[in-house]
């Protein structure tokens, strides 16, 4: 077992070795150009894109001609919100999205709004997800554009994408869904779930940074503004030289990801089911985002009164995350811990460990005792931990604030 | 982030770390940060008739940065008259542990807990 340990796999995963192989040869072998028509190094190019556009698009159940390729779920959600929004603008300018979607998406609608768009960002309930009633109320004559994610990436919780496809599309409204967490670890079907348009990303799910797609559907055709002109690659809608390799690579994690997926979840659900039992009888410790509907890797656990970058140092033989305001530039703790009602101190004591493809249980093992011994440790020297066993209601306090 | 050599070593080894009696005539206690800033520190003192700080320990929530802070401080306030405690400053803390910028606050924090136990003292000693 090699130390530090990897529990953040939903930052990033490593490319799995399979995937390693097949984009190799895309470098060296079959560098063409697959946009060149006139020689077998273009021909053999594009028949390697093409094939990964019939594996990601077998992956959810599309047809390939609806998969865009871009450079990640970034421009994926870019291009998806901006490019929906410039296209129906005559419409109508509302869009409604949710409080604790990626930056990718808020800063998007950010920029929207600048450009005179108006949105509405919905408060999700405290389990994490969004309420399809609340939803629906939100919903206006001018709304153009309804936008959740699928699977949130900091607190792993499951949006049910088809209840609402079935809202908006009565509605007369479109859906994108961010699904960058939720590819290969949730079943996707778009033959059935009314979506019409769906980010991806191949880098967390075993393929290469800097690749993704968007799913942009055909019937009914859904229109889009492009956001990158030249060449007029992707049917004019992502101009730029396909990355070969990088597309080879998405196509084979995606492949994987489809004939593994079933089997992968059980084995992850149970070594994460593992690390949350043995952490279970720890006081003052709460689940962040709903128990139960959650993608099997994720596990997002405030421990009260310890703050979230001090057990991480405690932590450092594993590689987790923390939603603590220290180990972000912007000295505000998780804006979708805030959003889902949790309060400064508990936004600032979270960790998140997400397992993945090669978590193995001997790491699960290691981690259990290193982490209940640190968070006695940290406790100890907390003042809050003090107080809090002295009885001592810490809202009672007048604090200083800086 | 990485942590300076001096961070690490008083995160893992913290000094000082525990209680004095906060109702001790000769203790002086001060509590700053809060919770929701995602640091509070506790200092106390303990001040002898000559006027010397001969004890001090601290609990600390917060960052690595801001618990090596305030583990270092006992160790400076400790054999130091009042006045001297309350002139050290943030910045001798931030050098001494190679605080990077984001970090100043932990420092600025530590040195208002030194400030905010001597006023506590003081005041006892008033009444
Ligand atoms: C939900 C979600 N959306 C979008 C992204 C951005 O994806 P990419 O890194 O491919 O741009 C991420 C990953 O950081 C994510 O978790």
């Amino acid at each position: 077992m090699n130390l530090p340990i990897y529990f953040d796999y939903s930052a990033t995963t490593p490319v799995d070795p399979r995937v390693a192989e097949q984009m190799i040869q895309y470098l060296t072998q079959y560098f063409g150009n697959p946009a060149s028509r006139s020689h077998q190094f273009g021909w053999d190019s594009e028949k390697a894109v093409e094939k990964a556009r019939e594996n990601v698009a077998a992956l959810i159940n599309a047809n390939p001609k609806e998969i865009v390729w871009t450079s990640g779920a970034t421009e994926s959600n870019n291009l998806a919100i901006k490019g929906a929004a410039h296209f129906y603008q005559k419409k109508g300018k509302h869009i409604i999205t949710s409080m604790t979607e990626h930056k990718a998406v808020l800063d998007t609608c950010r920029q929207l709004e600048r450009e005179g768009f108006d949105i509405t960002y919905l408060n999700p309930q405290s389990n994490g997800l969004i309420d399809l009633k609340e939803l629906e109320a939100a919903v206006r004559d001018d709304t153009i554009l309804v936008s959740i994610m699928h699977v949130n990436n900091e607190i792993g919780v499951i949006t049910d994408i088809a209840a609402i496809g079935e809202m908006t599309r009565s509605h007369k409204v479109l859906f994108h869904v961010d699904a960058a967490q939720s590819a290969g670890k949730v079943p996707i079907d778009l033959a059935t779930m009314k979506v019409d348009l769906m980010s991806f990303s191949a880098h967390k799910i075993y393929g290469p940074k800097g690749i993704g797609a968007l799913y942009v559907r055909r019937k009914p055709r859904v229109r889009l503004e492009a956001q990158i002109h030249g060449g007029g690659h992707e049917r004019g809608m992502r101009s730029g030289t396909l990355a070969t390799h990088q597309i080879v690579g998405m196509g084979e994690a995606f492949r994987i990801a489809k004939e593994e997926m079933t089997t992968e979840n059980q084995r992850i659900g149970k070594l994460r089911d593992k690390l949350l039992n043995a952490l279970q009888d720890i006081e003052e410790m709460y689940i962040n985002g709903d128990e139960k509907q959650r993608i099997a890797g994720n596990l997002n656990i405030s421990f009260n009164f310890i703050e979230g970058e001090s057990l991480m140092m405690a932590l450092k033989d594993l590689a987790v995350s923390s939603g603590s305001a220290c180990t972000s530039a912007s000295l505000e703790p998780s804006y979708v811990l805030k959003a889902i009602g949790r309060n400064d101190e508990l936004a600032h004591s979270s960790l998140r460990f997400t397992l993945g493809r090669f978590t193995t249980e001997e790491e699960v093992d290691y981690a259990i005792p290193l982490i209940r011994s640190n968070i006695e440790k940290l406790r100890d020297l907390s003042p809050l931990w003090e107080m809090f066993k002295e009885g001592i209601d810490l809202n009672s306090i007048q604090w200083d604030s800086h | 982030m990485a942590y300076s050599e001096k961070v690490l070593d008083h995160y893992e080894k913290p000094r000082n770390v525990g209680n004095l009696d906060k109702d001790d005539q000769s203790v002086g206690t001060g509590m700053v940060g809060a919770p929701a800033c995602g640091d509070v520190m506790r200092l106390q003192i303990k001040v002898g008739d000559n006027g010397v700080i001969e004890d001090a320990k601290f609990k600390t929530y917060g960052c690595g940065s801001a618990i090596a802070s305030s583990s270092l401080l006992t160790e400076w306030v400790k054999g130091k008259t009042l006045e001297e405690a309350s002139a050290i400053k943030n910045t001798e803390i931030a050098e001494e542990l190679a605080l990077p910028p984001v970090k100043i606050h932990c420092s600025v924090l530590a040195e208002s807990a030194v400030k905010s136990a001597i006023e506590d003292y003081n005041k006892k000693q008033k009444v």
